[in-house]
């Protein structure tokens, strides 16, 4: 073999090698669509889906589900932050209201973010909300507080298994963040 | 061709010859070795009894994490490019690797990157502190502002290993000796090959994850903080989807140097070749779908839990098949015990006490009470010390004198074994039952019931850190007063670099192809 020839070779295999290597790194970053969309397909992972809209022409009034709520805090952020129902008992299909109660003791205006969670992961694909605060960001002015509603039904398919299910809430100080993006886009 | 190149710092630092660059890296992981080594130190001594007695819970955690990371990238994986530069050329009957100037810059990055990464020590505020697998948020939101340090060192470091393992590919499909088929090269060739494949597939995963880690950090993105919808256990799956196929990295070229080391010894043929080299493409497959075992406690689904148990219990049977193959060669062989084949079958009974472990840590539901204690820090040392780091050991050994030209003190290298032994069984052995007791890792303080089990675990340490000190003088020795060795020093050793070539290795070998039948 001539050195011409091989040294085409070489680079013809260096180049396929580098394809892999980028085709790698951007599938880095495809895992992360890809991990959302299996999570929303699967529910595993507790993360519950966007509004629903209720739907449900049944209620299933043998069946009884119970659902524990709450709600916590993260670091850097200085709210109150309480379910006002810690338990309810609920049929799957009925439509049901909780509130939950949010203030802001501290001296500055203040915007929060809650992100909710739902064990066991399998059943975030039977709870639906129609209407909840962690759909949009809240801002409370300093001193101010709140009651938020959030409604939601369980889905009458629910497996049999699943009797008890915990929401959770956990709440972000997201001001510095929001602020920083709305810089930015000035 | 004479022996001709420039001498000096010249000669390393412009070198194209795959022997200077195979020794750059070996000395290179050396160093990084004992820098690692000497924090390991700490850890022990600070885990010698109860309490805090020596530093600062913060600067504890900075020594874990740095021993990790120096460890894994800085010592076992270059002194596996190491080896892969002055053995695959002469192995396949090649003049030198195929890009000579680019194995150039793969070696010349790592310092750097090392320099950026142990900088970070004397950086305010301190070293990476969020362990070596630099989990999110804690390496994110609560990284220390050397993280950023960290992030670069592990581009560059990741460049470096693509690079190599780019050079290890080319070479191997393009440069073999006419004859020398793919099923008739050496083991080690092959276990390389399939790491450099792994390689190529997994670095730039990790490259993604700091990269992402970076624009978290600085660039307002959420990947992995769930106040901006992102997920933190999102962070250990891309993690662990470099990290499971990276210990592979770590370890296959071992099973090469064992599957090379071993038959020299029986002086028998190596049983089950073709198997040998089916197993170690099957692990390097299975590596791909295994990584969630590193997090069976993160509230995984049952399905995924089972999933996961059962594909890394199949990891098992390749792996067995090596075991079974190394010990089938050893059987009825006319076998003697110099020191590169007391490493070797130590590397096998040892590496089978890790492997063992790790089908316990496999089982998910058992798991949950080993997670996260020290037995898996037993584990996971006993696959890598006397498993990748006794294989590089006894690979110096055995091609020491091939590539100085000069025999090494057998009596000294008996004992150098027999200490490293006893030393790392001492050390390591002791966690699995702290750990099953329910010792966390990463603390620098610990209830007084451990104490018993760290104190010999500390004692182990110590030994451990001297004998690999005297390794150090026995290669000095042998390379400065070392008595010449023969051409052919081990009888039954058998290849392309044994068969053609003489020790030392001529600066320049196979310019005309050796003919391979």
């Amino acid at each position: 073999m001539s050195e011409q020839v091989t040294n085409d070779n070489n680079k013809k295999l260096v180049l396929r090698l580098l394809g892999v290597v980028g085709g790698m790194f951007l599938f880095g970053f495809a895992l992360v669509p890809l991990y959302d969309v299996f999570c929303e397909v699967t529910g595993i992972n507790g993360k519950t889906r966007g509004k629903a809209i209720y739907q449900q022409s049944m209620v299933n009034t043998e069946r009884e589900v119970s659902i524990t709520f709450i709600a916590n805090i993260s670091n850097g952020m200085p709210w109150e932050f309480k379910p006002l129902t810690r338990t309810m008992k609920v049929h799957p299909g009925e439509l049901n209201e909780v509130r939950f109660y949010a203030k802001n003791p501290s001296r500055k205006d203040i915007i929060g973010q809650s992100v909710p969670s739902v064990s066991p992961g399998e059943a975030a694909l039977y709870l639906n909300k129609t209407e909840c605060f962690c759909f949009d960001q809240q801002t409370l002015l300093a001193g101010q507080e709140v009651e938020m509603p959030m409604k939601f039904y369980i889905d009458s398919e629910i497996p049999e298994n699943i009797n008890h299910l915990t929401l959770s809430y956990q709440l972000f100080n997201v001001t510095d963040a929001v602020e920083a993006a709305a810089g930015a886009a000035k | 061709m004479a022996d001709h190149h420039p001498t000096g710092i010249k000669r390393w630092l412009f070198t194209t010859n795959h022997k200077d660059i195979g020794s750059m890296y070996l000395w290179f992981s050396f160093i990084m070795f004992f820098i690692g080594g000497a924090m390991a130190m700490v850890i022990r001594a600070e885990l010698y009894q109860p309490g805090l007695q020596f530093v600062e819970p913060n600067f504890f955690n900075q020594m874990t994490t740095m021993h990790g990371l120096i460890m894994v990238f800085g010592a076992v994986m270059p002194s596996m490019v190491g080896l892969a530069n002055w053995l695959i050329p002469m192995q396949i009957g090649a003049p030198d690797m195929a890009l000579p100037r680019m194995n150039n810059w793969s070696f010349w990055i790592l310092p750097f990157a090392f320099t950026l990464l142990l900088s970070s020590l004397f950086m305010e505020g301190g070293a990476p502190n969020f362990g070596w697998t630099f989990y999110a948020p804690l390496s994110t939101t609560y990284g220390p502002p050397s993280t950023d340090f960290f992030i670069l060192g592990v581009h560059m470091m990741g460049i470096s290993s693509i690079m190599g393992a780019i050079n290890v590919i080319v070479t191997v499909f393009n440069m073999r000796a006419p004859g020398m088929t793919l099923m008739k090269m050496p083991l080690f060739v092959w276990t390389w090959v399939i790491t450099a494949f792994l390689l190529i597939m997994v670095m730039p995963v990790l490259a993604g994850a700091v990269t992402m880690m970076l624009t978290d950090r600085h660039f307002g993105t959420s990947f992995f903080d769930a106040a901006g919808g992102g997920d933190p256990v999102m962070f250990q799956h891309i993690f662990w989807f470099f990290g499971h196929p990276e210990v592979y990295i770590m370890i296959l070229p071992a099973f090469g140097v064992a599957s090379e080391i071993i038959p020299a010894f029986a002086r028998k043929k190596l049983f089950g070749y073709a198997s040998m080299v089916y197993a170690t493409a099957s692990i390097a497959l299975l590596s791909f779908i295994v990584w969630a075992h590193h997090m069976f406690t993160v509230g995984m689904p049952l399905a995924g839990e089972l999933f996961f148990m059962i594909a890394t219990m199949l990891i098992a049977v390749p792996t067995g098949v090596k075991v079974f193959n190394w010990v089938a060669t050893m059987w009825k062989g006319s076998m003697t015990f110099e020191t590169p084949m007391l490493f070797a079958i130590a590397f096998v009974i040892l590496f089978t006490i890790g492997g063992f472990s790790g089908v316990m840590l496999a089982m998910a539901p058992v798991d949950f009470q080993y997670h996260d204690t020290y037995f898996v820090v037993a584990h996971f040392h006993y696959v890598l010390f006397p498993g990748a780091i006794f294989g590089t050991t006894a690979a110096v050994y055995y091609w020491l004198p091939k590539w100085t030209g000069k025999m090494y003190n057998e009596k000294m290298g008996k004992i150098h074994f027999w200490w490293s032994m006893i030393a790392v069984n001492l050390t390591f052995f002791p966690m699995h039952f702290s750990g099953l007791a329910g010792m966390p890792r990463r603390i620098p303080d610990y209830n007084m019931m451990f104490a018993d089990f760290n104190q010999l675990a500390s004692i182990g340490a110590f030994a451990l850190g001297l004998s690999q000190l005297f390794f150090l003088f026995i290669v000095i020795k042998t390379i400065r007063s070392g008595k010449k060795s023969e051409d052919k020093p081990w009888d039954g050793a058998t290849g392309l670099e044994w068969d053609k070539l003489p020790c030392p290795a001529p600066y320049h070998t196979f310019d005309t192809p050796p003919k391979v039948d």
